[in-house]
């Protein structure tokens, strides 16, 4: 008995949840429980770290300048540009696309910095 | 042991007109203190303390009232509130105030970028309201990578490119000695250093092609057009080209700013000079992870800020710069 009703539940949380996902327009996960993930780099000392960021498809990237002068983030290819980013400001992108984006501070173009989405 | 010869040279032991312990300290460029002019292709050194009151002095040797005045000041860095300097507003009036001592006022001043610090409307309006109180009557500015932050240049280019071509670059004459303001702070490109790019070369070309090669020549950008130290960016890509189109003159001076601290360097006829900045000092190249605000001790901090008074003699195709610190 108890079994039956709890696999019911567990049926019924994910047709719930699979309408919930029919409902909302541009969501791209398949589960109902997969979250979204965020992964920060801390902009310092005129660095980007990690320096080198590898990512799963629907990642969130969060960028926070840790430095005391601003810095931006502005993808090589265009695909992404923050505004200027002062002490503690962040910066978030969401790649939704698989591929590698090369990006650098446009106030101090030798810092470079690689996210790789797969 | 220094000897006092005649015309007030130091060091002229070959009797060649060459001061050569002088031309050492001209390189190093301690900061204040030596007076260092290029008479007729010759460089001579003068100690400061053998000059009167009076530019005219005595008279021969040393440099006559200057027929051409300006100061250079630079990284005023408006909004910039950190450790390093937390009033920067304060610094730039002394640096204001040290301009309005000098004994030869300057007829005008060049600003070499980064007036602002986050190209924010009221920090160009502080940095202006500030300069008001300069005894030079005009401000030629040239813009830093800091102001030109979220628009491509378009505030700066309002603010202070009126009548500019592009980015913000031109040019203008005085008392036959011809300013060119170079911008070299937009479409940076990743790993790159400052760049001029291709049109604003070909006007640079165009600008001085029927000059006389004796007319003296001064260039002012943000960026230095001299490698200092790529690794942190001091240096602009194509600024050989830009001193290509300028080789043939007698007299070129080169004056930037970015790094926010003084250094020279002379190559044939050119002159480089880099400012210190009126709001925070910056490491020397590799002395530190990276570039950014060096933190002093707050009673050191106007040691290592400062204006630059550059002087032009007619008829000697030469300019005197004197570096003086805020303290």
């Amino acid at each position: 008995m108890k079994r039956i009703v709890s696999i019911g539940a567990v049926l019924v949380a994910c047709l719930v949840g699979l309408v919930g996902l029919g409902a909302e327009p541009g969501a791209i996960t398949a589960s109902s429980e997969a979250k979204r993930d965020t992964v920060d780099v801390k902009i310092d000392n005129f660095t980007f770290g990690p320096q080198e960021l590898s990512v799963p498809v629907g990642t969130t990237v969060t960028w926070t300048n840790r430095d005391d002068i601003p810095h931006t983030v502005v993808s090589t290819d265009k695909v992404f540009k923050s505004k200027v980013l002062d002490t503690d400001e962040t910066f978030s992108f969401t790649f939704d696309k698989a591929g590698t984006y090369p990006y650098f501070c446009s106030i101090h173009p030798k810092m470079t910095g690689k996210v790789v989405v797969q | 042991m220094r000897e006092k010869e005649k015309d007030g040279l130091l060091n002229d032991h070959d009797h060649d007109g060459i001061d050569r312990r002088g031309f050492l300290r001209c390189m190093a460029w301690a900061g204040t203190g030596v007076l260092c002019v290029l008479q007729g292709g010759v460089l001579k050194s003068y100690a400061l303390s053998t000059m009167s009151g009076s530019e005219s002095g005595s008279g021969s040797a040393l440099p006559a009232a200057g027929e051409l005045s300006f100061v250079q000041i630079s990284d005023s860095h408006m909004g910039f509130n950190k450790a390093a300097n937390p009033d920067v507003a304060a610094t730039l009036k002394a640096a204001i105030d040290k301009v309005n001592g000098l004994a030869v006022p300057p007829e005008f001043m060049l600003h070499t970028g980064d007036i602002s610090h986050l190209s924010k409307p009221e920090e160009f309006d502080t940095v202006d309201q500030i300069l008001k109180g300069s005894s030079a009557k005009d401000v030629f500015f040239v813009p830093g990578e800091h102001d030109v932050l979220n628009d491509e240049g378009k505030q700066y280019l309002e603010r202070y490119g009126k009548g500019a071509k592009g980015a913000g670059w031109y040019s203008f004459d005085k008392r036959g000695v011809h300013f060119v303001g170079l911008v070299n702070v937009l479409n940076l490109k990743a790993g790159g250093l400052g760049t001029l790019g291709q049109e604003q070369l070909d006007w640079l070309k165009a600008d001085v092609k029927h000059l006389k090669h004796s007319t003296p020549i001064v260039v002012f950008a943000h960026i230095p057009l001299w490698s200092i130290y790529p690794a942190w960016g001091w240096g602009t890509e194509d600024s050989s080209q830009a001193l290509a189109y300028l080789k043939r003159f007698g007299s070129v001076t080169v004056l930037n700013g970015h790094i926010h601290q003084t250094m020279q360097k002379i190559e044939g006829r050119v002159t480089f000079h880099t400012a210190a900045s009126t709001a925070f000092p910056q490491p020397q190249p590799g002395q530190a992870d990276s570039p950014g605000p060096m933190k002093v001790p707050a009673e050191k901090l106007r040691s290592l800020l400062g204006i630059t008074d550059v002087r032009y003699v007619r008829g000697q195709h030469t300019l005197a710069i004197v570096d003086s610190s805020l303290a």
